[in-house]
């Protein structure tokens, strides 16, 4: 089924692609998909678990914990899928959470 | 309470966007707001909570708690600790009154594992709310939410457990249960004050100071399975259950706050009087242990905090 206005979300590390609708966070519509990509933790923000390296694409973030994403890291492409609400096709890398089991 | 410490009185949590986080406390957990200071933090209590507030939500960059305190029999067993934990080695300090609005004095310290922890004994006492203390009916009509009747414990995660069990020993609390590894090294403490199993609970992790949930109580499993509809139903962030722990055997789910603060309801398990047996959990059943059920630990529950 195809989606409207949808994103294409590529997820290099993991050779995963998917498409989500605009405007939903990136992380929740993944979710939706039955697609496993990205890690899960908290969906707020805070716990860093989905932390990602946008490589390609625009996007928008609501406020992200200091502790996981800091201005620099920000300026970077680096983001919290939970915050984050693709503009376009996006390319990215997941897994830079640094303490997974 | 052997030492005069009585009940976990007070936790501050950090978040992110102060709307978002009292319309979770307020209107799903159930928690009633009783004031709000200069520097926009938002006071909170249980309904059967006697004290003025026992939740502070404090607007920041970054999630997690600030520190938790405890409320004390007495001023003077303030000084007694205080002096008990200074021979440890740690640093007090001493927070005069109205520092925090409506509370008396505070005795502030860094624990090993890097969280603050602060001990008082003097706080506005507004009752329980929306109920007489003569005659009280059995109820106030009027609460939202999960209806949480107090806020109950936190589980902190952190490095030097040696280190806390010594500190909470020193403040009289016992150890009701653990979790050890093959080489007998801890990697759980919960530690009570109380008749509860757990007044505060630490895991072993890398890191210091991370927060893992703040814990308030229901009544009964119907009240727990209520509260489950009610995450679902405001399509709030589902972290596992309902289920029931091993540790505690205590009936609970485990969900998020809008900053990625884990909250729990939980209702049931057991009880402690001093002279209890330290309840062991081996490291190889630690599936059993924290989900008794599915016997089988989700990585979230390690790695998810804040």
């Amino acid at each position: 089924m195809a989606i409207e206005n949808a994103c294409q979300i590529s997820v290099t590390n993991r050779q995963q692609v998917f498409k989500v609708p605009k405007g939903e966070p990136l992380l929740m519509a993944m979710e939706k998909l039955n697609q496993r990509a990205i890690d899960v933790g908290c969906r707020g923000g805070g716990c860093g678990l989905c932390k990602v390296k946008v490589l390609q694409g625009d996007y928008q973030t609501k406020r992200m914990s200091k502790a996981h994403i800091s201005e620099e890291e920000a300026a970077l492409g680096f983001a919290l899928a939970c915050r984050l609400t693709p503009l376009s096709d996006l390319e990215l890398e997941s897994d830079h959470f640094p303490l997974k089991k | 309470m052997i030492k005069g410490v009585m009940r976990p009185g007070h936790v501050q949590i950090r978040v992110l966007d102060m709307d978002e986080a009292v319309k979770h406390y307020v209107e799903l957990l159930g928690l009633i707001e009783t004031g709000r200071d200069n520097q926009g933090r938002v006071f909170l209590k249980g309904w059967t909570e006697v004290d003025k507030y026992s939740v502070i939500l404090r607007e920041a960059d970054e999630p997690g708690m600030d520190f938790m305190g405890f409320k004390c029999v007495d001023e003077a067993t303030l000084d007694t600790l205080a002096a008990d934990v200074r021979e440890l080695g740690i640093e007090v300090k001493e927070i005069p009154a109205g520092d925090l609005p409506d509370c008396g004095r505070r005795m502030q310290f860094v624990a090993p594992t890097g969280h603050t922890f602060e001990l008082y004994a003097t706080k506005e006492q507004t009752g329980k709310w929306g109920i007489s203390d003569v005659n009280p009916e059995a109820w106030p009509r009027g609460l939202k939410g999960m209806k949480a009747t107090r806020f109950d414990h936190c589980l902190l995660y952190g490095d030097d457990l040696e280190g806390n069990l010594k500190l909470f020993e020193t403040l009289g609390f016992g150890l009701a249960e653990q979790v050890l590894d093959p080489e007998g090294n801890k990697a759980a403490l919960f530690l009570t004050a109380s008749m509860k199993e757990h007044d505060i609970a630490f895991i072993k992790h890398e890191e210091k100071n991370k927060f893992h949930h703040a814990s308030f109580y229901l009544d009964t499993w119907e009240d727990v399975l209520r509260a489950a509809d009610l995450i679902t139903m405001t399509n709030t962030s589902l972290d596992i259950g309902p289920t029931r722990h091993g540790l505690t055997h205590g009936q609970t789910i485990y969900f998020f706050d809008p900053s990625g603060n884990r909250s729990e309801v939980f209702c049931g398990g057991s009880y402690f009087y001093p002279d209890h047996k330290t309840i062991t959990w081996k490291v190889e059943e630690l599936g059993k242990a924290i989900f008794y059920h599915t016997r089988e630990l989700n990585e979230r529950f390690l790695t998810a905090l804040t």
